[in-house]
């Protein structure tokens, strides 16, 4: 008898099978899980693989936002009425708060990238999660193109990239004792382009600030930065209005939007697709600091 | 022959399939080349990620620009010039999605290209045409068919500093040949390249008149693997139930998980293990609705027309067509822990599927030296990166089949209870 129906399924099928039996997987093995959300495409993104993952029931955790208090308006729109929606509990684990109580002092720059790490493991101590959910992708960054799906944090939330757990097959490895965590990737596989393609495909709604839109900015490094309450003109800078987007959506002091007039999920898919710099490199003023920044925040409980 | 379009399409990417495939050398047989290659020739480098790896290139005194340092991502890897750790790549052509599982050669070979080599659907290993054949290509063939990935790609790399001389090419294939024949070993195909002039990498070259193969992209995007998977035997883990407690969805118990092998379809009889009770798929079901059959990998939730006490680590089958439950298994295990041995009498958390179990180490038969083949039966434990054929005895039962008959219901993995680290990685041969 030959089989003539291909059982074939398509990329982005199998990276939202993958994601779906990694995010079960936690769910089973975990007591108290939880999804961070920054209100970035990629957490988005993750919050409907968890809402698939446990249809016809409500997602099983709730969501944490580590909010540097420097936000996009939109972005926290988006959270809140995301949040609503799904019927979630939202724990906000505050920048602001930690400052104004002393738990971290506010760096002489003003940027707060560095300073979110205690402020999350000081919430994950607070709440005892054991399981920390992140949107982050091995096609990022260098030394996340090591880190395990699952990948196991000390008491102090420490990476230890020397010392990680092989992962084989689909057997991932959650034990770990009381205090400490697991931080699990389940978008460890997909790319950029991956996710916009999903987003197409799932017709995901995303914070505007993603699409083409019209905003004053301030050219920086050859990034551009919005002009607002974080951002200010520094003297002999002059601002102009272009035509942006955002590529990635973090801390609004550290976020640069790119030109671009890509304003629908299709544009913005041919523009990635015919792109020639990295999201994080176009975009990201904190990893432009030295070769390892990435892997020293992380190695101190970064995301 | 007409070669691929490389540009990623933004249109057709969508109707792409997925294959992983992990690749196998050390830093001389210009592996790092060939991946730097293979990205740059598939528009997958980044213009920023270039000028990195020029900076880092010309600061370390380096004579050419350094794609190695694309892969090696941590400081001590930059620093010891060394890679330590499996790393993954991916890019993509309009045919398919690429993920690279790229492992090192050297250091801890053994338990990373294991790891690298369980999801793989094909393997691709690395010689130096000058050199030929050497110890670590044998071993890294054997190590593909001992993870049973089922196609294999050996590229007989550095052709032009052997002037592309078909004889050079044509002896190491035989010879490679001959050995593979030994190891029951898959789909084999073999390409003469050159990794840094980009010869047969992307299109077929002009220097190899007299090779009639295709060029290795074309070759990765073509190799067929839908076939590759099991749909006979249906083994479906139970990873989680799903019970909303809600008062719009009532009465809804289904048991999620993801499809090791089979095909499952509403109406089909099925039999849940280990208690053996039989029943029948009610639905199948995602969060986009029903569907009316689901195979690998799909991730979905079952429904049956009884009610069963069904919970994570059971299996969903068919009644003639079961894994006998069993608590005896014989295994070749990779062990990967540097702390301590595997040991006869030593105890460990087993997990296999979606269960959970304890085991003990009844015996271990031989320690295989992976280089030789030759089986050790005085060897009294496994240390780091040894591999060799054990006795386990478990606490619960496991629903187990043949590693080389499914690759998802015949892995396990080793866990140690104290330190909590997955210290071994086992693939049963027998299950009785």
């Amino acid at each position: 008898m030959s089989q003539t129906k291909p059982y074939r399924v398509s990329h982005l099928d199998a990276l939202e099978a993958e994601s779906i039996f990694v995010m079960r997987e936690v769910m089973a093995e975990f007591e108290r899980p939880v999804l961070l959300f920054s209100g970035g495409k990629d957490s988005i993104v993750m919050l409907r693989l968890a809402e698939k993952a446990f249809a016809p029931a409500r997602i099983p955790f709730p969501v944490m936002h580590v909010d540097t208090g420097h936000n996009f308006p939109e972005v926290l729109e988006y959270r809140d009425r995301r949040v609503a929606s799904l019927g979630l509990n939202l724990v906000v684990a505050s920048v602001q708060e930690a400052i104004d109580t002393g738990l971290v002092r506010e760096l002489p720059d003003g940027t707060r990238n560095r300073i979110q790490t205690p402020v999350l493991l000081n919430a994950v101590e607070k709440y005892r999660f054991d399981a920390l959910f992140g949107g982050a992708r091995r096609d990022e960054e260098k030394a996340r193109a090591k880190e395990r799906m699952f990948s196991f944090r000390d008491e102090f939330g420490q990476w230890d990239p020397k010392n990680q757990r092989p992962e084989l097959w689909g057997l991932y490895n959650g034990r770990h004792h009381p205090g400490e965590s697991i931080r699990v990737f389940p978008l460890s596989n997909w790319t950029e382009l991956d996710v916009w393609h999903y987003i197409a495909k799932e017709q995901i709604p995303l914070p505007s600030i993603y699409y083409a839109h019209d905003r004053e900015v301030v050219e920086r490094g050859g990034m551009f930065y919005a002009v607002n309450e974080f951002i200010r003109l520094r003297d002999g800078e002059t601002s102009e209005v272009r035509r942006v987007r955002y590529r990635t959506v973090g801390d609004a002091s550290q976020t640069a939007a790119v030109l671009s007039d890509a304003d629908t999920v299709d544009k913005v898919i041919d523009e990635v697709a015919a792109t020639r710099i990295t999201e994080r490199g176009a975009t990201r003023g904190d990893d432009k600091v030295s070769e390892a920044a990435m892997e020293d925040r992380k190695r101190e409980g970064y995301f | 022959m007409s070669q691929a379009v490389l540009e990623p399409d933004a249109a057709a990417s969508r109707g792409m399939d997925l294959l992983r495939f992990a690749t196998a050398g050390s830093v001389d047989d210009g592996k790092s080349t060939l991946i730097g290659r293979l990205l740059f020739d598939t528009k997958t480098i980044f213009a920023d990620q270039l000028e990195a790896v020029e900076a880092a290139s010309a600061s370390r005194g380096d004579e050419y620009t350094n794609l190695a340092l694309l892969t090696d991502g941590l400081r001590a890897e930059r620093e010891q010039g060394i890679t330590i750790d499996v790393a993954y790549r991916y890019f993509a052509t309009p045919r398919r999605k690429f993920i690279i599982a790229d492992t090192p050669g050297h250091i801890q070979y053994t338990r990373n290209m294991v790891t690298g080599a369980s999801t793989a659907d094909l393997a691709l290993i690395l010689v130096d045409a000058r050199k030929g054949l050497v110890e670590q290509s044998r071993r890294h063939a054997f190590l593909t068919s001992l993870l049973r990935v089922p196609h294999l790609v050996l590229c007989v790399n550095k052709m032009d500093l052997v002037d592309w001389d078909q004889k050079v090419f044509e002896r190491i294939a035989d010879e490679f040949t001959s050995f593979a024949a030994k190891l029951d070993a898959p789909d084999l195909t073999i390409i003469p390249i050159s990794a840094l002039n980009g010869d047969n990498i992307a299109t077929r070259s002009e220097n190899t008149p007299w090779y009639e193969g295709p060029s290795l992209l074309h070759h990765l995007e073509h190799v067929h693997i839908a076939s590759d998977r099991n749909l006979v035997d249906v083994r479906f883990p139970v990873q989680y139930v799903i019970r909303p407690q809600s008062t719009t969805v009532t009465d809804y118990r289904g048991y999620a998980g993801q499809v090791a092998s089979g095909i499952l379809k509403p109406g089909d009889d099925v039999m849940v293990l280990p208690s053996g009770m039989t029943s029948t798929i009610s639905s199948i079901d995602t969060a986009d609705g029903p569907v009316d059959e689901a195979f690998p990998p799909m991730s979905v939730t079952v429904r049956l027309a009884d009610e069963i006490d069904i919970s994570r680590g059971d299996m969903i089958c068919r009644p003639h067509n079961a894994p006998t439950p069993v608590q005896d298994v014989e295994a070749m295990v990779c062990w990967m822990d540097e702390t301590a041995p595997l040991r006869v009498g030593g105890k460990y958390a087993i997990k296999h599927t979606t269960r959970t179990a304890r085991a003990v180490v009844r015996g271990l038969q031989y320690r295989l030296d992976v280089n030789t083949l030759h089986r050790d039966e005085t060897a009294g434990e496994l240390a780091l990166n040894e591999i060799g054929r054990v006795k386990l005895r478990t606490t619960v039962p496991l629903l187990a089949d043949e590693y080389r008959r499914n690759r998802t219901t015949g892995g396990f993995i080793l866990i140690d209870e104290t330190t909590n680290r997955t210290v071994g990685a086992g693939m049963i041969i027998e299950a009785r």
